[in-house]
């Protein structure tokens, strides 16, 4: 056995990387371990060398080290039992650790000298680690050299000092090109100049290389480590990286790649199902993880979400009560946010299970003091059933930004280029400036959006602006009024003192090769203090994002291979059947599940599949089943919905209309028609008042029937609207009619000769009864 | 036992700085303004690569602003950023007794805030200044 031998070029950096890390933690907690040895009760060193064996372990399941694996693991247990208080730290168990930490350290040695170790002690080793072991004789092991580092570790401090020493030399080289210019330079001093004007920009490039590296030497190792982690717990992960080329200072990527390692695998492990139980929730059967950087304002975004099950507040809190964290009575007081933070708290793990994968909660709390020891933060959006995404913010002070650079009057000002969507010239008919009440506006190209004079907001003049940057932030869109748009720069921004931050609308500060300050503007705070208000508008930057506007509808693949989209609401689940599951009988398509036997609907054949998916429908009270050729993802319903014309189709009776979804027509299913089972006809279009009860079945259900016969459909009436008629369920009735009352009810039989009310699947009386109170 | 103190003028007043909150003294070269900030911000200065917000003294103090053609300035390092402190002129760095302020002084506007005590030179009482109150903390013309 003998870890480290033929890898690729790019494990290779990561084991280069794991190596020197090892190193520098092993030299760093040798005097933990001293410590420990002495005082074998002490919490803070047993937490230390727990977070270094468990940071191993992580490391070495990833890297395929199997030997570290089992030692760290062996390890990582029995300091997990004393961190429980299974066990006491007797000198027979510390002596037992330490020599496995010494273990550890001569492998990795090995591993880099690329020579082999005999593993035949590390058996007893691990032996040794068991309660009532014979304590063994210090195991002596010959030292392998160590081979010649090919890279060496800097201090950021140094790299610090070279960035400013090269900014004053470009200065200083900017000046005496000035002075110069000012007198009769003999051509040979230009040229020595020019000589070294091309040495100090190619150093310049250099020295800020060194600091700054891509998000990408963090993310490129998420794939291979995803998929072994995934497939070792017999899960199916799609991984989608995003904003791989955002650039993050070298020392935050080396301070984030830990937390991002713990949290994926706490993803995988704990939050991501496995495919029966995800089948069972209704989701596809991989789960989505998305793994996403970003820049916003000041701030780099490192944003970790999946479609798994979300963390089981209760749980955590029951855990923390076990543990005792926190009394009882703490633990009521907490509010839901504090709950969820006890998932950051030392020693706490939300799994009952132990697996070699993300083991017992050492996690979030390393992950959390990492992050904060950059000066970020970190947001848990949890979503129970769902999914959970995790954000991390990390401050954006030392990264390197492009900017653009804007002038107003005679001082220049940068912005940072990503939240710049464009740059329009006021002129001709594409831009106007308009004034609405007092409020200052454009429209480009027939898009409104408020407009702010930066002259105006900094008082450096009054003119209408020649040019117009639109930004968006994250709250919407503007225009930035401004002279003129210089260029585009790539800067070093440092935090502004307090007296400057204050104003609100500048992000940082900067100097650039003319030795003059420049100003960072803060876009969304330029909108603030300018006073303008934007309408909520929904985050979309994730499909699984639950709160997007519209109805939620899945997407599928039909039989007749037509796509279709059907309201998630109607879906109790998606699953497959086996085909012979279906039979034709007595007049009906009929699916047997166990016992029970529903209806299935199913627009074409079934071809030579032995299995089918089906989406089981239920209105809350019956349920069928509808056969689809592929569920492809959750989307929202636009509003603009074109009805379906009634045609003779067997599909086209059961469609409500068109709607477009990513510039694509697809038809969605009307799930009243379904289980109505009746085709609908097409009225003159009027609106119709729907007294919804919460339930959501008036929306989801009859909503779609109605607008599919021609009716626009309001929850509200808007002011200066008049509904035609107004439907509302026999509980929920009216409170104030303004309009002609459909009631519905549930039961399909009247109640007497004289009830007004109209069975709710009764399609042909309901439109019918609509028509008449509507006459009335 | 004596403290080293940077002798000043601000404002036509002399001035006594305890050293340790001097980091330099320079002539400030172009001042970049920064718009909607404070009035005690004159803006922003160059000093070499790093950049530092200059304030003018005379309003930070509720007095008169500082007249433009003055840019002498000492450096001072407060929670990690620079600031230039506008100054008339700087005299020298010399050891002096740090005294109490004496009982009954009224001193007004921004100098009660920023005097933390006295030296004496050649008989001459200097008001001992404390520069982190001059800095924006401190509240705007008392």
């Amino acid at each position: 056995m003998h870890d480290g031998l033929e890898r690729g070029a790019c494990m290779d950096d990561l084991l280069q990387e794991f190596i020197a890390e090892t190193r520098e933690t092993l030299e760093a907690i040798a005097g933990e371990i001293v410590a420990w040895e002495s005082d074998p009760t002490d919490r803070a060193r047993l937490d230390a060398i727990f977070r270094f064996v468990h940071t191993v372990k992580g490391s070495c399941g990833f890297l395929d080290l199997p030997r570290l694996a089992r030692l760290s693991h062996a390890a990582e247990d029995v300091l997990a039992a004393v961190r429980d208080g299974k066990r006491t730290p007797d000198t027979a168990l510390v002596d037992a650790v330490l020599g496995i930490v010494d273990r550890i350290g001569e492998i990795v040695e090995a591993i880099d000298a690329g020579a082999t170790l005999d593993d035949s002690t590390e058996d007893s080793l691990i032996a040794a680690l068991a309660p009532n072991a014979k304590p063994k004789a210090a195991v002596v092991a010959v030292p392998a050299g160590r081979a010649a580092s090919r890279s060496v570790r800097l201090n950021v401090d140094l790299l610090d000092r070279m960035m400013s020493g090269m900014s004053d030399m470009v200065l200083a080289r900017n000046d005496l090109a000035r002075r110069l210019r000012d007198g009769d330079a003999d051509p040979q001093v230009e040229a020595a100049l020019e000589r070294l004007s091309l040495t100090v920009a190619d150093m310049r490039d250099t020295v800020t290389r060194t600091r700054m590296q891509k998000v990408d030497a963090l993310f490129s190792a998420l794939p291979r480590m995803v998929r072994d982690t995934s497939a070792e717990l017999g899960k199916s992960v799609n991984l989608v990286i995003d904003g791989a080329d955002v650039e993050l200072d070298r020392e935050m990527i080396e301070l984030m790649r830990d937390p991002l390692l713990h949290v994926i695998r706490n993803a995988i492990d704990h939050g991501i199902e496995t495919p029966e139980a995800r089948r069972a929730a209704g989701k596809p059967e991989a789960g989505r993880l998305v793994v996403s950087a970003r820049q916003s304002g000041n701030q780099i975004l490192i944003e970790i979400s999946d479609d798994g099950r979300g963390i089981d507040v209760a749980r955590i809190v029951a855990k923390a009560a076990e543990q005792k964290l926190h009394t009882a009575i703490e633990l009521a007081a907490m509010s839901d946010a504090a709950k969820l933070d006890l998932i950051f708290a030392p020693g706490l793990s939300s799994r009952d299970v132990v697996t070699a994968t993300s083991g017992r909660g050492v996690g979030m709390d390393v992950v959390r003091a990492n992050i904060e020891q950059i000066g970020g933060r970190i947001v848990l959006v949890n979503d129970p059933g769902r999914g959970l995404r995790i954000i991390a913010r990390v401050p954006l002070t030392l990264s390197i930004l492009t900017t653009l650079i804007v002038e107003v009057g005679t001082q220049r000002f940068a912005l940072a280029r990503q939240s710049v969507e464009e740059i329009v010239l006021v002129r001709g008919d594409q831009v106007r400036i308009e004034t609405i009440g007092d409020a200052a506006a454009v429209l480009v190209r027939g898009r409104r959006m408020p407009l702010v004079a930066l002259a105006g907001l900094f008082g450096l003049g009054s003119e209408p602006p020649p040019t117009l940057v639109i930004v968006s932030t994250r709250e919407g869109d503007y225009a930035l009024g401004v002279d003129t748009v210089i260029d585009t720069e790539e800067l070093v921004v440092k935090p502004a003192s307090p007296a400057i931050m204050a104003t609100g609308v500048y992000a940082g500060m900067t100097l650039p090769d003319n030795g003059l300050p420049m100003l960072l503007l803060d876009a969304a705070g330029i909108a603030t203090v300018a006073g303008l208000r934007f309408a909520p508008v929904a985050v979309n930057d994730s499909v699984e994002e639950v709160a997007v506007p519209g109805i939620p509808a899945l997407l599928f693949d039909d039989l007749d291979g037509q796509r279709r989209a059907i309201a998630l609401a109607v879906i109790d689940r998606v699953e497959p059947v086996p085909v012979d599951a279906i039979r034709r009988t007595a007049g009906a398509m009929r699916l047997t599940i166990g016992n029970t036997i529903i209806p299935v609907h199913a627009v074409g054949g079934f071809g030579d599949r032995a299995e089918i998916a089906v989406l089981r429908l239920t209105d809350g009270e019956s349920e069928m089943a509808y056969a689809i050729a592929e569920a492809i993802e959750i989307v929202a319903l636009p509003a603009e919905m074109a009805p379906a014309r009634r045609g003779g189709t067997d599909a086209g009776a059961l469609i409500a209309g068109v709607v477009l979804i990513a510039g694509e027509q697809v038809e969605v299913v009307d799930p009243h028609a379904l289980f109505a089972g009746e085709p609908v006809k097409i009225a003159t279009p009027p609106v119709c008042l729907l007294q919804v009860d919460g339930s959501g079945w008036m929306e989801t259900f009859l909503k779609p029937a109605l607008e599919a016969s021609g009716y626009r459909c309001v929850t509200a009436l808007a002011a200066g609207e008049t509904a035609a008629v107004a439907l509302a369920m026999e509980d929920a009735p009216v409170s104030a009619a303004h309009a002609p009352v459909v009631t519905l009810r549930r039961s399909r039989v009247a109640d007497g000769d004289d009830d007004p009310s109209v069975y709710r699947y009764d399609r042909p009386a309901l439109i019918a009864a609509i028509a008449a109170r509507r006459g009335l | 036992m004596s403290d080293l103190f940077l002798i000043a003028h601000i404002a036509g007043r002399g001035v006594a700085i305890d050293a340790a909150q001097v980091d330099s003294v320079v002539d400030i070269g172009e001042i970049v303004a920064v718009p909607r900030a404070e009035a005690f911000v004159r803006g922003l200065a160059a000093l070499r690569s790093r950049v530092v917000t200059v304030i003018d003294t005379g309003i930070a103090l509720g007095l008169a602003p500082t007249p433009d053609t003055m840019r002498r300035a000492v450096i001072t390092i407060v929670d990690g950023h620079h600031y230039a402190i506008l100054v008339d002129s700087v005299e020298d760095v010399a050891p002096f007794v740090r005294l109490p302020l004496s009982s009954g002084l009224a001193l007004r506007g921004g100098w009660a805030s920023v005097g933390t005590g006295l030296v004496e030179r050649d008989g001459e009482p200097l008001l001992i200044i404390d520069l982190a109150v001059v800095l924006p903390t401190s509240p705007l013309a008392a």
